[in-house]
């Protein structure tokens, strides 16, 4: 019986571009750009690298296929590398690769590199794209905002929800992200706004206004990972591990089956109670320090919180409305920004998630900071709530 | 819905062997009527005059509507009160998305009806209607006719005020569901070419309209009136119902009085509320009259251009047996005012508005899997599992509910006449449609399915979680690349405006 992932493997380096309208970088400098901040954090050299994972999700758009531009843009000795797509959730799919690696015993020190350049498409907003050509006969062409504003009006229907109050948690939620993306100097928006502001803005896809919706961003993060006896071996004393590392994709239950009622999200469910059984959490609750979630737009933020076991059912809005999730709340939500504020390069998304955690559990998070922070999650969320794919990635201490 | 007119004696005619004629009628007519005040009123710069032009208004389809859309709604409004399987479909029109794939046999597919089924489209004149109804008359078997026409009209002409879209179907058979007995008929084919619409143009051009009138109308129609007359041996006096499609003035009132009909009978053309609806306009001012008539009635067609065909019919007791869907009288309630001409030029494809690059997308169709696909797409239909019941879209080798995953248990169902509602939805103002906003959701089907759609005919603001809709087979998006224009389903609230 397999044991899962818990502590066997260790976070020794992480790089993170600056998120934003990259209009001066090109894919192969942002991963170049990562890299050179992951490699000096791991203290190895290029050569000890013995396999790499990439994560790119509109190759199209940017890099082309394969994995040939991480092992071009990086230079590297030839050393196998391989790319992975899963939506949104590619960061965290390009993490897991490495992990597994090094956790099998394939290699010893493996990396992932996540990356997406956006900005090259001459208009607002993530590019169109085919569904498949099957799909593409029948589901509308919807966009990202359009996909998840759905949330909207079915949970407030199933909680009785006033839109007004939702719409009003909802913009809490987006304040909080640009005050905590103001102390991010890799963050993409870094400006603070107001609750009127929000509220007023102009609507991009009902409910969601401008102000409700992620940065669309270019950029790029790494993660050099190893076992833990290797990182303690480089002077790791007590490493930043991998607890848990979870992945669940739909099966076409919430697309096609009636049981699914469109308010919450099934794949965060249950990559959530798995990631937390293999991470040994019992009360999410109580135990989480701090966490990164998939705040593509607001409403996802809000709606996965309980999806996640963190709020009680129907009980988001209340959390949100009394700051448990703001800076100084019980469970900080996007310390660095979120999706919202630090950007949203698809690709790389997920392996900055876990480089604020990992920047946070070392005390290096700078003018962000929290005190003390012992376990952080993160959350992806790829597709649209009726099809879609969660990664969840739970980070600690070895110690702990 | 039907007025109740006092019952009048039954005429003198007779007859002895099993009647042949109509034993059902539908109609469509888009919801967005078109003021041609405010057509008037964005033209005043070009002609003053047209303001005589802007009384009452016209119907317009939506942008996800054509002639092949309207055609399977009127079809369903018959459909839907009775379960038929007719030995061939034919599809009238002069506005025939495809010149070389069969319009009527998408048709088929979009009603669901046995692939035995004959399509054959009919074209090239206005009268295809009234032509293609003869011919169905003549015929032995069942035929279901449906027509309609989304004819363009370059902005400023009078066309553009005269015309409207809509569509009409009935079916022909013979025996007791006749409601509408076949008592002969006689057509008159003249080249008089007071318009025409040659290939690759979008709209007519039009000759002088006193000449059309006076060689055309005013010679021709009476020609094929009076040989249907005397072939069916009856006299004027005896039509109780006139029916002429046209929107020059006086031109039914004229042409009655010259061949002696009864004033009363001339029938409503529906200038003021829908416009001329093209090869669909006899057809459906007889469904409207149907939808109003008593039994007994002796109803003189008329379809006019480049000749004339002439129907005589006259009603059964079996008509108060039969009751469209919506009908005439339903669709002309459902109803949105619309005063943008510019919108109107835009789905006309008349003025090329930006839409942005978004619109840019490639729609190319792999028409290898349209085909494997084609009664889901075509016809909504999916799949119930015969080991669970589960009604799930799209219909899969493995069944979708997570307590059976049975495999190759699955039978077709067909959604498109099931009874849903709104699951979720948003209005999308960032992704591409002609008619922002974008609005689309998932929709939650009686039967336990559920399918992501778009939704249609809406207004701001209208949509909210448990709306009952209904599914309605519209345009899906147009590559306008390769010719190809793609038609799916969507939702729309049910009854509403």
């Amino acid at each position: 019986m397999a044991k899962g992932i818990r502590d066997k493997v260790a976070i020794i380096g992480m790089g993170c571009s600056r998120f934003g309208e990259r209009w001066d970088a090109g894919p192969d400098d942002l991963m170049l750009e990562a890299f050179q901040e992951c490699l000096h954090d791991a203290g190895i050299d290029k050569s000890d690298i013995q396999a790499g994972w990439m994560g790119v999700f509109f190759d199209e758009q940017s890099v082309g296929k394969s994995a040939l531009p991480l092992s071009m843009a990086l230079r590297l000795p030839n050393i196998p590398v391989t790319r992975v797509e899963n939506l949104c959730a590619t960061g965290t799919e390009a993490l897991r690769g490495a992990v597994y690696a090094v956790a099998a015993g394939a290699c010893d020190i493996a990396i992932a590199m996540g990356v997406e350049k956006l900005k090259d498409t001459g208009f607002g907003g993530l590019p169109e794209r085919t569904k498949g050509t099957f799909e593409d006969l029948w589901l509308p062409q919807n966009t990202a905002p359009g996909g998840f504003a759905q949330l909207g009006a079915a949970y407030a229907a199933r909680t009785r929800t006033d839109m007004a109050d939702l719409k009003r948690a909802m913009a809490h939620i987006s304040v909080k992200s640009h005050a905590n993306g103001a102390l991010n100097p890799k963050a993409h928006l870094r400006n603070p706004i107001t609750e009127q502001q929000v509220l007023d803005a102009r609507m991009v896809a009902y409910p969601l206004g401008l102000f409700d919706c992620a940065g669309v961003s270019d950029g790029a993060a790494c993660a050099i990972v190893t076992t833990p006896e290797i990182a303690r071996s480089l002077g790791k004393t007590n490493p930043v591990t991998v607890k848990a590392l979870q992945l669940a994709p739909s099966n076409g239950v919430e697309l096609a089956h009636g049981s699914w009622d469109g308010s919450y999200t099934l794949t965060t469910r249950i990559a959530a109670r798995r990631a937390y059984e293999e991470a040994g959490i019992k009360d999410p609750r109580a135990e989480l320090s701090l966490i990164e979630v998939h705040d593509c737009f607001s409403v996802t933020e809000l709606v996965v919180m309980e999806d996640l076991g963190l709020s009680p059912e129907g009980g988001a809005v209340r959390d949100v409305m009394d700051g448990f999730f703001d800076r100084d709340g019980k469970i900080p939500c996007q310390i660095d920004g979120g999706l919202k504020c630090f950007g949203h390069p698809i690709g790389a998304t997920g392996l900055r998630m876990v480089y604020e955690i990992y920047l946070q559990l070392q005390g290096r998070a700078g003018e962000r900071q929290l005190p003390d922070p012992r376990l952080g999650l993160t959350h992806n969320l790829g597709g649209l709530p009726n099809r879609n794919i969660t990664s969840v990635a739970i980070i600690g201490r070895l110690g702990d | 819905m039907r007025a109740k007119w006092p019952v009048r004696s039954e005429r003198s005619i007779q007859v002895t062997h099993a009647p042949i004629g109509i034993t059902s009628f539908g109609a469509y007519i888009p919801r967005l009527r078109l003021s041609r005040k405010a057509m008037a009123a964005a033209l005043d710069w070009l002609d003053p005059n047209l303001a005589a032009q802007g009384k009452g208004e016209r119907a317009v389809a939506n942008w996800d509507e054509d002639s092949l859309t309207m055609a399977v709604e009127a079809a369903r409004d018959l459909l839907a009160a009775r379960a038929l399987s007719p030995d061939r479909l034919v599809f009238a029109s002069t506005t025939l998305p495809f010149q070389d794939r069969s319009n009527a046999g998408l048709i088929i597919d979009a009603l669901g009806l046995a692939e035995t089924t004959r399509p054959a489209d009919a074209t090239g004149s206005l009268r295809a209607g009234t032509s293609a109804l003869l011919s169905a008359l003549e015929q032995t078997g069942t035929t279901l006719l449906t027509a309609a026409d989304r004819r363009l009209a370059r902005p400023g002409s009078v066309q553009d005020f005269t015309y409207g879209h809509g569509a009409a179907a009935v079916t022909v058979g013979s025996g007791p569901g006749v409601i509408a007995e076949f008592l002969g008929g006689h057509s008159i084919f003249r080249d008089l070419v007071d318009h025409y619409r040659a290939e690759g143009e979008s709209a007519d051009y039009v000759l002088e309209e006193r000449w059309a009138r006076d060689e055309g109308y005013l010679k021709i129609v009476p020609a094929a009136v009076k040989g249907a007359l005397s072939k069916a041996g009856i006299g004027a006096d005896q039509v109780d119902h006139f029916i002429l499609p046209g929107t020059m003035a006086k031109i039914q009132t004229t042409l009655a009085a010259k061949l002696g009909l009864r004033p009363d009978s001339v029938v409503d053309p529906l200038a003021a509320t829908v416009g001329d609806t093209g090869a669909a306009h006899a057809l459906l001012m007889l469904a409207d009259l149907l939808g109003r008539t008593p039994p007994g009635r002796v109803i003189l067609l008329v379809g006019y251009g480049q000749g004339a065909d002439a129907i005589l019919l006259r009603t059964t007791k079996a008509l108060a047996d039969f009751i469209p869907a919506t009908g005439v009288a339903g669709w002309l309630s459902r109803r949105k005012a619309e005063n943008s001409y510019l919108k109107h030029m835009s789905f006309s494809g008349m003025v090329d508005i930006h839409f942005g690059m978004r619109a840019e997308h490639d729609k190319r169709t792999a028409h290898t899997v349209a085909y494997r696909k084609r009664d889901m797409i075509n016809g909504l239909t999916g799949g119930r599992c015969t080991a669970c019941g589960c009604v799930q879209f799209p219909r899969t080798r493995a069944c979708v509910n997570p307590a059976c995953a049975a495999i190759d248990t699955q039978e077709p169902a067909r959604l498109a006449d099931e009874a849903a509602s709104v699951k979720t939805f948003t209005e999308d103002w960032l992704g591409f449609t002609p008619c922002p906003p974008l609005a689309y959701g998932n929709v939650q089907f009686a039967n336990g399915a559920n399918v992501m759609m778009e939704f249609t005919d809406i207004q701001a603001g209208q949509l909210s979680v448990g709306l009952p809709v209904r599914l309605v087979f519209r345009l899906k998006d147009d590559d306008e690349k390769r010719g190809f224009r793609r038609y799916f389903w969507k939702a729309t609230p049910q009854g509403g405006a």
